[in-house]
């Protein structure tokens, strides 16, 4: 064992194994994180990923393997004394409390103390130098809900940075940033590997993750797939090593998509000068038989408020609804379900899924509701389930199992076999693919351009622009609360639409 | 079996068996049941027949806890149910006649359940928080109770009436049909329609089922009427126990005692999932209990500091830390443990 003589690396796992009752979930991985470098974990969902951060930092206990921490052989009983050892974790949803103030969330547990009280002067300015250091120059007494997300997540590093971490494990720490929070947080991150912190980063972004990595390890299916320096690694062969199979040619969904729409039929919906008071100047938007209009626009600019106005998840101020070319009125999400419209939220947790209910009565959730008490039989619950199931590749295959249990790729297919189920003419999918990994995003992008060529309609938002432009015929532009105009998706590449987005409609052919 | 060992019903269930066993151990007694005139007697059959209204209460409160809210006032219904119905019945030419008793009986339920709608208005359209919303009428529905009967305690002397909470149905209190009819009621209303799935899906994720089209607001003001219904018959039977209107002691402190109910049969106060079977063991075993502490002779004024006492161990026996400790400690069930933490290990796997 020379290892533990000549490399001394902050993380060090060897051989690590955990099993759970009939699965291997990790299958001797080995995992090294050197100091001063960002290392991406990539690999679909249920590869390992988050089995290995948990094996880390101790929430895990491994079968057999060795850990070892600056070339200490250690393993840690629960995440709070691998933070002791200086390993931090930043999650997704970021874990403060958004009630107390920026400088008691950083300083949160370390309040610097005099006599047996918190000194609350000194504390915050220490709260302001951890910030500081971050670049981040923020008032530590604010509140910490006054600001946006990102700001919360640095804040999270900060907090981190704080117990003098050595290690930092960023998971998914961007899916719920623009382009601008991302780049800042990006500053953050150079400045921390140039620290000699060890960065362990998540992220479904593939674009970030070449943007940031120095490395990449990929794990499919609990077992290591290799470590690679980040030029070694093309996009296509990490892809490629992820999902164990070549991605199936996306583009060729592009093609079939960028059919020709027939606009001179009743469309399905026909919204006119809908708005609300600070939330979306009033907009107008057509929705055709079989077509797919894609909303593109930054974070903010009103994609999802104009949607939800739509669906009468929000009430509308002003405008008028129209349904196949009738009046129609739609102040709730059951009058637009009363007219065969669906909406899936991009917040998958607090407006999609019912996180202790089966994956059986999600699916069934919006049939049963529209039926109100009346039980929807057993044998025609079973058959739409399986049915949905199936068509959607829901896995594990199980209807019976808790969906909360599911992987966020799962959970989505199964929100989106709820509002299939009841038969929509028109369904409003929000961020249907963020925060899932590259084959579930596959089959989704795939099933809509399927289900748009038999006919039902589609409002489609995406973060990617690449995914509307691919999957959309027609794209409605939104910026600042405003609908700025529409492009036909087959005159329009990436640049054009990004300067679009960018310029507001000024200059740029509408 | 292997199932019910998994279930949530395990330690309600193994504790109310307890608290029988020690009972039968200590007082033999208690276990027996006796034939008087075609009619049983015995410890058993009071705690059956005296449980009827904490029953209908926390069945009630089962439902408005599972839509993630809580119902204060339940006791204030069953007082101005008692009021409402036993003024009917005194202030009528014939207060022995069946016909008087079930017109009073019908009312007060009605009243009640339009006191349930005033809730379920104020949580379901208002949006105020269902312990300020309730505790309106926690406050106010004793004084109107108090309005009703002048501030007096009006006392009837009727046969029908008397009925209801110490007449017997065969060779079983009629108090306890009235409690099995209401958990049947319950049960079918819940479990046969999809009504019990779409109430613990606004509990669990309220705008997540407004999206999906459920009807909340319907629920969870149906869930307020339901529970002022159940706690309005509450009022009518204890009234009948005393066969008077007390306005003041009628269903004291009797929403707690339901709250407690329905935790100890492990239905979350978060709201969500709930258990109706649970509940009436919660029930049984807060009466058994009672029925313990007036054997040991503990005086009354300590009563409740006996009763705390009590809770408090089956409560903490019944946390997650507790649990977590318990297997931690056995070694002897080591596998056991080792089987059921990989389990949650690969939910958590599932779920990340």
């Amino acid at each position: 064992m020379s290892a533990e003589t000549a490399t001394q690396h902050p993380v060090e796992m060897r051989g690590i194994t955990i099993r759970f009752p009939g699965v291997l979930a990790l299958d001797q991985v080995d995992f090294t994180l050197r100091a001063g470098e960002v290392h991406s974990l990539m690999g679909e969902n249920g590869a390992g990923k988050s089995t290995l951060i948990k094996a880390l930092t101790g929430v895990y206990s491994i079968d057999s393997g060795t850990i070892a921490i600056d070339g200490v052989p250690r393993q840690f009983d629960g995440a709070a004394e691998a933070q002791d050892a200086g390993i931090a974790t930043v999650y997704q949803e970021v874990n403060l409390c958004t009630n107390l103030t920026v400088g008691e969330n950083v300083m949160l547990g370390q309040e610097v103390r005099k006599g047996g009280r918190i000194d609350w002067k000194a504390t915050h300015a220490e709260a302001a130098r951890h910030l500081a250091s971050l670049g981040l120059q923020i008032d530590p007494r604010s509140p910490l809900e006054r600001h946006s997300i990102a700001i919360q997540q640095l804040v999270a590093i900060s907090r981190a940075m704080v117990g003098e971490a050595r290690v930092l494990i960023l998971d998914e720490p961007t899916s719920s940033l623009d382009r601008d929070e991302v780049i800042r947080l990006f500053d953050v991150i150079r400045d921390l590997r140039a620290r000699g912190v060890a960065i362990l980063f998540v992220s479904h972004f593939l674009e970030q993750v070449y943007e940031i990595s120095d490395r990449i390890t990929v794990l499919r299916n609990g077992q290591l797939v290799g470590e690679y320096a980040i030029d070694e690694l093309p996009r296509e062969a990490l892809v490629t090593a992820m999902i164990g199979r070549e991605l199936d040619d996306l583009t060729a969904i592009a093609s079939t998509a960028h059919r020709a729409i027939d606009r001179s039929s009743t469309p399905v919906l026909r919204v006119s000068d809908v708005g609300k008071r600070n939330v979306l100047e009033p907009a107008s938007l057509e929705v055709y038989p079989g077509e797919v209009v894609g909303i593109a626009g930054l974070l903010g600019s009103g994609r999802t408020e104009f949607v939800r106005l739509m669906y009468g998840a929000d009430r509308a101020e002003s405008g008028a609804f129209e349904v196949n070319g009738a009046a129609a009125r739609i102040h709730s999400p059951r009058h637009a379900i009363d007219n065969k419209i669906s909406f899936s939220s991009e917040d998958r947790r607090a407006e999609g899924i019912i996180a202790d209910l089966t994956v059986a009565e999600n699916i069934m959730l919006g049939i049963q509701a529209r039926q109100g008490w009346r039980r929807v039989r057993a044998s025609e619950r079973d058959a739409v389930v399986a049915e949905f199931i199936e068509a959607l590749g829901v896995r594990p295959a199980n209807p019976s199992l808790i969906a909360g249990n599911l992987s966020g790729g799962n959970q989505q297919k199964v929100l989106l076999a709820r509002w299939l189920a009841m038969a929509p003419k028109l369904i409003f999918l929000d961020e249907p693919t963020r925060g899932i990994d590259v084959g579930a995003k596959a089959d989704i992008q795939k099933k809509v351009a399927e289900l748009s060529e038999k006919g039902l309609s589609v409002v489609f938002i995406s973060s990617e622009l690449e995914e509307v432009l691919r999957i959309a015929q027609r794209i409605a532009v939104m910026r600042d609360r405003h609908k700025i105009g529409e492009v036909q998706s087959a005159e329009t590449d990436y640049d054009t639409l990004i300067d679009y987005i960018a310029k507001g409609g000024e200059g740029s052919a509408a | 079996m292997k199932a019910f060992l998994h279930s949530r019903l395990v330690w309600p269930v193994g504790f109310l068996i307890l608290l029988i066993i020690i009972n039968s151990v200590a007082r033999p007694e208690f276990v027996k049941v006796t034939m008087r005139d075609g009619e049983l007697y015995g410890a058993l059959i009071t705690i059956l027949r005296q449980s009827a209204p904490l029953m209908l209460v926390a069945l009630g409160m089962t439902i408005v806890i599972a839509t993630r809210g809580i119902d204060l006032s339940v006791g204030a219904i069953m007082a101005v149910s008692g009021a409402v119905a036993l003024t009917i019945i005194a202030e009528s030419d014939s207060p022995g006649a069946v016909s008087t008793v079930l017109i009073a009986v019908i009312v007060a339920i009605l009243v009640s359940m339009v006191l349930g709608a005033w809730n379920g208005l104020l949580v379901s359209v208002f949006g105020i928080q269902p312990i300020i919303a309730t505790l309106v009428l926690m406050l106010a529905g004793r004084g109107a109770a108090l309005l009703i009967t002048k501030g007096e305690i009006t006392t009837v002397n009727s046969d029908p009436l008397a009925f209801i909470a110490s007449g017997y149905l065969s060779v079983l209190p009629f108090a306890f049909f009235i409690s099995v009819a209401a958990i049947v009621a319950i049960a079918l209303v819940e479990r046969r329609t999809a009504l019990g799935m779409l109430t613990e899906s606004v509990g669990i994720n309220p705008e997540a089922s407004r999206l999906a089209g459920v009807r909340s607001r319907g629920i969870i003001w149906g869930a307020y009427i339901a529970s002022g219904a159940f706690a309005g018959i509450a009022g009518i039977i204890y009234a009948s126990n005393i066969k008077a209107a007390d306005a003041n002691a009628a269903g004291e402190f009797i929403e707690l005692y339901a709250i407690l109910a329905v935790v100890l049969g492990g239905t979350s106060l978060m709201g969500g999932k709930f258990s109706i079977a649970g509940t009436v063991i919660g029930v049984f075993i807060i009466k058994t209990l009672e029925s313990t502490i007036l054997f040991l002779g503990i005086p009354s004024a300590q009563k409740p500091t006996f009763f705390g006492a009590v809770v408090m161990v089956v409560v903490i026996i019944q946390s997650p830390r507790m649990r977590a400790w318990m297997r931690k400690g056995k070694d002897g069930v080591l596998n056991t443990l080792i089987r059921r933490s990989a389990a949650s290990k690969q939910a958590e796997e599932v779920a990340s």
